[in-house]
Protein backbone atom coordinates (compact mmCIF):
# COMPACT_ATOMS: atom_id res chain seq x y z
CA UNK A 1 0.00 0.00 0.00
CA UNK A 2 1.35 3.60 -1.01
CA UNK A 3 -0.23 6.69 -0.86
CA UNK A 4 1.86 10.11 -2.21
CA UNK A 5 0.92 13.43 -2.85
CA UNK A 6 2.91 14.76 -5.93
CA UNK A 7 3.95 17.61 -8.18
CA UNK A 8 5.34 15.98 -11.11
CA UNK A 9 3.07 14.54 -13.75
CA UNK A 10 1.59 11.14 -13.31
CA UNK A 11 2.68 8.36 -14.52
CA UNK A 12 -0.51 5.71 -14.24
CA UNK A 13 1.22 2.82 -15.68
CA UNK A 14 3.91 3.02 -13.69
CA UNK A 15 1.49 2.62 -10.66
CA UNK A 16 -0.37 -0.40 -12.16
CA UNK A 17 3.20 -2.15 -12.74
CA UNK A 18 3.53 -1.35 -8.68
CA UNK A 19 0.45 -3.33 -8.09
CA UNK A 20 0.96 -6.57 -10.10
CA UNK A 21 1.38 -9.39 -8.23
CA UNK A 22 1.48 -13.05 -9.41
CA UNK A 23 -1.41 -14.45 -6.74
CA UNK A 24 -3.96 -11.20 -8.06
CA UNK A 25 -6.00 -12.46 -10.87
CA UNK A 26 -7.21 -8.97 -11.64
CA UNK A 27 -5.71 -5.38 -11.19
CA UNK A 28 -7.87 -2.00 -12.17
CA UNK A 29 -6.98 1.70 -12.44
CA UNK A 30 -8.61 4.64 -12.35
CA UNK A 31 -7.40 8.13 -13.61
CA UNK A 32 -8.64 11.10 -13.36
CA UNK A 33 -8.04 13.97 -15.72
CA UNK A 34 -8.54 17.61 -16.03
CA UNK A 35 -11.71 18.18 -18.34
CA UNK A 36 -12.23 20.51 -20.93
CA UNK A 37 -15.75 21.75 -19.40
CA UNK A 38 -17.55 22.17 -16.72
CA UNK A 39 -21.01 23.61 -15.62
CA UNK A 40 -21.30 25.03 -19.02
CA UNK A 41 -18.49 26.77 -18.64
CA UNK A 42 -14.96 26.34 -20.94
CA UNK A 43 -11.76 25.38 -18.82
CA UNK A 44 -8.36 26.15 -19.55
CA UNK A 45 -6.68 24.71 -16.62
CA UNK A 46 -6.89 23.52 -12.82
CA UNK A 47 -4.65 25.02 -9.40
CA UNK A 48 -4.74 22.05 -7.52
CA UNK A 49 -3.94 22.57 -3.52
CA UNK A 50 -3.89 20.87 -0.73
CA UNK A 51 -3.52 20.60 3.40
CA UNK A 52 -1.21 18.30 2.73
CA UNK A 53 -0.54 16.44 5.74
CA UNK A 54 -4.30 15.75 6.40
CA UNK A 55 -5.13 14.99 3.04
CA UNK A 56 -1.89 12.40 3.38
CA UNK A 57 -3.29 11.11 6.46
CA UNK A 58 -6.65 10.77 4.73
CA UNK A 59 -5.58 9.27 1.79
CA UNK A 60 -3.68 6.41 4.39
CA UNK A 61 -6.59 5.85 6.10
CA UNK A 62 -8.65 5.29 2.85
CA UNK A 63 -5.94 2.64 1.39
CA UNK A 64 -6.34 0.45 4.50
CA UNK A 65 -9.81 0.90 4.78
CA UNK A 66 -9.98 -0.41 0.91
CA UNK A 67 -7.69 -3.37 1.84
CA UNK A 68 -9.60 -4.24 5.45
CA UNK A 69 -12.92 -3.67 3.29
CA UNK A 70 -12.57 -6.40 -0.14
CA UNK A 71 -8.98 -7.73 0.69
CA UNK A 72 -6.97 -6.07 -1.76
CA UNK A 73 -3.57 -7.22 -2.33
CA UNK A 74 -2.44 -3.95 -3.09
CA UNK A 75 -3.31 -0.24 -3.09
CA UNK A 76 -1.47 2.44 -4.59
CA UNK A 77 -2.71 6.22 -4.61
CA UNK A 78 -1.50 9.66 -6.30
CA UNK A 79 -2.81 12.60 -6.43
CA UNK A 80 -1.05 15.55 -7.90
CA UNK A 81 -0.94 19.05 -6.71
CA UNK A 82 0.10 22.69 -8.90
CA UNK A 83 -1.20 23.74 -12.02
CA UNK A 84 -2.63 21.34 -14.38
CA UNK A 85 -3.75 21.54 -17.83
CA UNK A 86 -6.35 19.95 -19.89
CA UNK A 87 -6.22 16.25 -20.42
CA UNK A 88 -3.92 16.16 -17.62
CA UNK A 89 -4.16 12.99 -14.82
CA UNK A 90 -5.00 14.82 -11.37
CA UNK A 91 -5.48 11.21 -9.83
CA UNK A 92 -4.13 7.92 -10.67
CA UNK A 93 -5.49 4.68 -8.29
CA UNK A 94 -3.82 1.01 -8.99
CA UNK A 95 -5.63 -1.78 -7.18
CA UNK A 96 -4.69 -5.90 -7.58
CA UNK A 97 -7.17 -8.20 -6.20
CA UNK A 98 -6.91 -12.12 -6.28
CA UNK A 99 -10.39 -11.38 -8.51
CA UNK A 100 -12.38 -8.78 -10.48
CA UNK A 101 -15.22 -7.89 -8.50
CA UNK A 102 -13.51 -6.71 -5.57
CA UNK A 103 -10.73 -4.75 -7.10
CA UNK A 104 -13.77 -2.79 -8.62
CA UNK A 105 -15.37 -2.41 -5.87
CA UNK A 106 -12.34 -1.43 -4.31
CA UNK A 107 -11.41 1.10 -6.80
CA UNK A 108 -14.77 2.53 -6.49
CA UNK A 109 -14.82 3.28 -2.74
CA UNK A 110 -11.38 5.07 -2.83
CA UNK A 111 -12.18 7.37 -6.02
CA UNK A 112 -15.47 8.42 -3.84
CA UNK A 113 -13.92 8.34 -0.50
CA UNK A 114 -11.36 10.09 -1.82
CA UNK A 115 -13.54 13.05 -3.59
CA UNK A 116 -15.55 13.36 0.03
CA UNK A 117 -13.00 13.51 2.23
CA UNK A 118 -9.58 13.77 1.26
CA UNK A 119 -8.55 17.87 1.67
CA UNK A 120 -7.62 18.79 -2.06
CA UNK A 121 -9.07 21.88 -3.44
CA UNK A 122 -9.25 23.13 -7.04
CA UNK A 123 -9.47 26.27 -8.79
CA UNK A 124 -10.69 26.45 -12.62
CA UNK A 125 -9.74 28.58 -15.04
CA UNK A 126 -11.58 29.78 -17.28
CA UNK A 127 -11.25 31.30 -20.82
CA UNK A 128 -12.45 34.90 -19.74
CA UNK A 129 -9.55 34.58 -17.84
CA UNK A 130 -11.78 34.16 -14.58
CA UNK A 131 -10.67 31.94 -11.78
CA UNK A 132 -13.69 30.42 -9.30
CA UNK A 133 -12.83 27.58 -6.43
CA UNK A 134 -14.88 24.50 -7.20
CA UNK A 135 -16.23 21.89 -4.72
CA UNK A 136 -17.11 18.30 -5.99
CA UNK A 137 -21.00 18.70 -6.85
CA UNK A 138 -18.98 20.96 -9.79
CA UNK A 139 -20.78 24.23 -8.28
CA UNK A 140 -18.70 27.68 -8.15
CA UNK A 141 -18.16 28.13 -4.86
CA UNK A 142 -18.00 31.70 -4.02
CA UNK A 143 -15.10 34.30 -3.93
CA UNK B 1 -14.71 34.57 34.40
CA UNK B 2 -13.88 31.52 32.56
CA UNK B 3 -10.57 31.68 31.18
CA UNK B 4 -9.61 31.80 27.65
CA UNK B 5 -7.19 30.08 25.29
CA UNK B 6 -5.68 31.10 21.87
CA UNK B 7 -5.80 28.77 19.33
CA UNK B 8 -4.41 28.87 15.92
CA UNK B 9 -6.22 27.92 13.25
CA UNK B 10 -5.23 27.23 9.69
CA UNK B 11 -7.35 27.77 6.86
CA UNK B 12 -7.52 26.73 2.92
CA UNK B 13 -9.24 27.79 -0.22
CA UNK B 14 -11.62 30.42 -0.11
CA UNK B 15 -11.31 30.59 3.60
CA UNK B 16 -8.06 31.29 2.90
CA UNK B 17 -8.37 33.85 0.44
CA UNK B 18 -10.85 35.81 2.42
CA UNK B 19 -9.22 35.48 6.56
CA UNK B 20 -5.73 34.64 5.15
CA UNK B 21 -4.09 30.89 5.39
CA UNK B 22 -4.37 31.23 9.20
CA UNK B 23 -5.51 33.25 11.96
CA UNK B 24 -5.65 33.23 16.04
CA UNK B 25 -8.99 33.15 17.78
CA UNK B 26 -9.33 33.40 21.52
CA UNK B 27 -12.50 31.32 22.95
CA UNK B 28 -13.18 30.36 26.23
CA UNK B 29 -11.97 27.51 27.65
CA UNK B 30 -14.21 24.69 26.86
CA UNK B 31 -14.89 26.01 23.66
CA UNK B 32 -16.30 23.66 21.05
CA UNK B 33 -15.99 23.57 17.14
CA UNK B 34 -19.07 25.05 16.70
CA UNK B 35 -18.23 28.32 18.80
CA UNK B 36 -14.93 28.61 16.56
CA UNK B 37 -16.99 28.65 13.40
CA UNK B 38 -19.71 30.71 14.65
CA UNK B 39 -16.50 33.01 15.71
CA UNK B 40 -14.77 32.42 12.21
CA UNK B 41 -17.94 32.47 9.87
CA UNK B 42 -18.71 36.64 12.04
CA UNK B 43 -15.28 37.63 10.59
CA UNK B 44 -15.59 36.06 7.11
CA UNK B 45 -18.97 38.27 7.13
CA UNK B 46 -17.26 41.37 7.26
CA UNK B 47 -14.44 41.07 4.81
CA UNK B 48 -16.17 38.96 2.16
CA UNK B 49 -19.38 40.29 -0.02
CA UNK B 50 -20.28 37.09 -1.01
CA UNK B 51 -21.40 34.32 1.32
CA UNK B 52 -18.00 31.50 2.20
CA UNK B 53 -19.08 27.94 1.37
CA UNK B 54 -19.74 25.81 5.15
CA UNK B 55 -16.37 24.55 6.08
CA UNK B 56 -16.19 21.36 7.70
CA UNK B 57 -13.64 21.43 10.99
CA UNK B 58 -10.07 19.17 11.52
CA UNK B 59 -8.72 18.87 14.73
CA UNK B 60 -5.61 16.78 14.53
CA UNK B 61 -5.96 16.17 10.94
CA UNK B 62 -9.24 14.16 11.81
CA UNK B 63 -12.88 15.47 10.89
CA UNK B 64 -14.64 16.59 14.08
CA UNK B 65 -18.26 17.38 15.11
CA UNK B 66 -19.27 20.04 15.74
CA UNK B 67 -19.90 19.92 19.95
CA UNK B 68 -16.12 18.41 19.81
CA UNK B 69 -14.14 20.54 22.45
CA UNK B 70 -10.92 22.61 21.23
CA UNK B 71 -8.21 22.15 23.60
CA UNK B 72 -5.05 24.17 24.07
CA UNK B 73 -2.47 23.33 21.14
CA UNK B 74 -4.51 21.21 19.19
CA UNK B 75 -4.18 21.60 15.11
CA UNK B 76 -6.94 23.32 13.95
CA UNK B 77 -8.04 23.40 10.06
CA UNK B 78 -11.13 24.98 8.33
CA UNK B 79 -11.86 22.47 5.54
CA UNK B 80 -14.02 24.06 3.25
CA UNK B 81 -16.16 21.76 0.50
CA UNK B 82 -13.24 19.48 -1.15
CA UNK B 83 -12.24 18.56 -4.62
CA UNK B 84 -10.06 16.12 -5.30
CA UNK B 85 -9.79 13.63 -7.55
Amino acid sequence: MRTALVDHPLDPTALLAEVADAGSGASTLFVGTVRRSNQGRAVTGIDYSAYASMAEAEMQRIAEEAVARFGSAHVVIEHRLGTLTLGEASIAIAVSHERRAAAMDAQRYIIEEFKARVPIWKREHYVDGDRAWVDNQGGAVAV
Amino acid sequence: MTPSVKHRVQLFASWSDTLGPEVEVELPEGARVADLLETLETQAKSKSIKPLPRPSVALNQRYAKADAVLASGDEIAIIPPVAGG
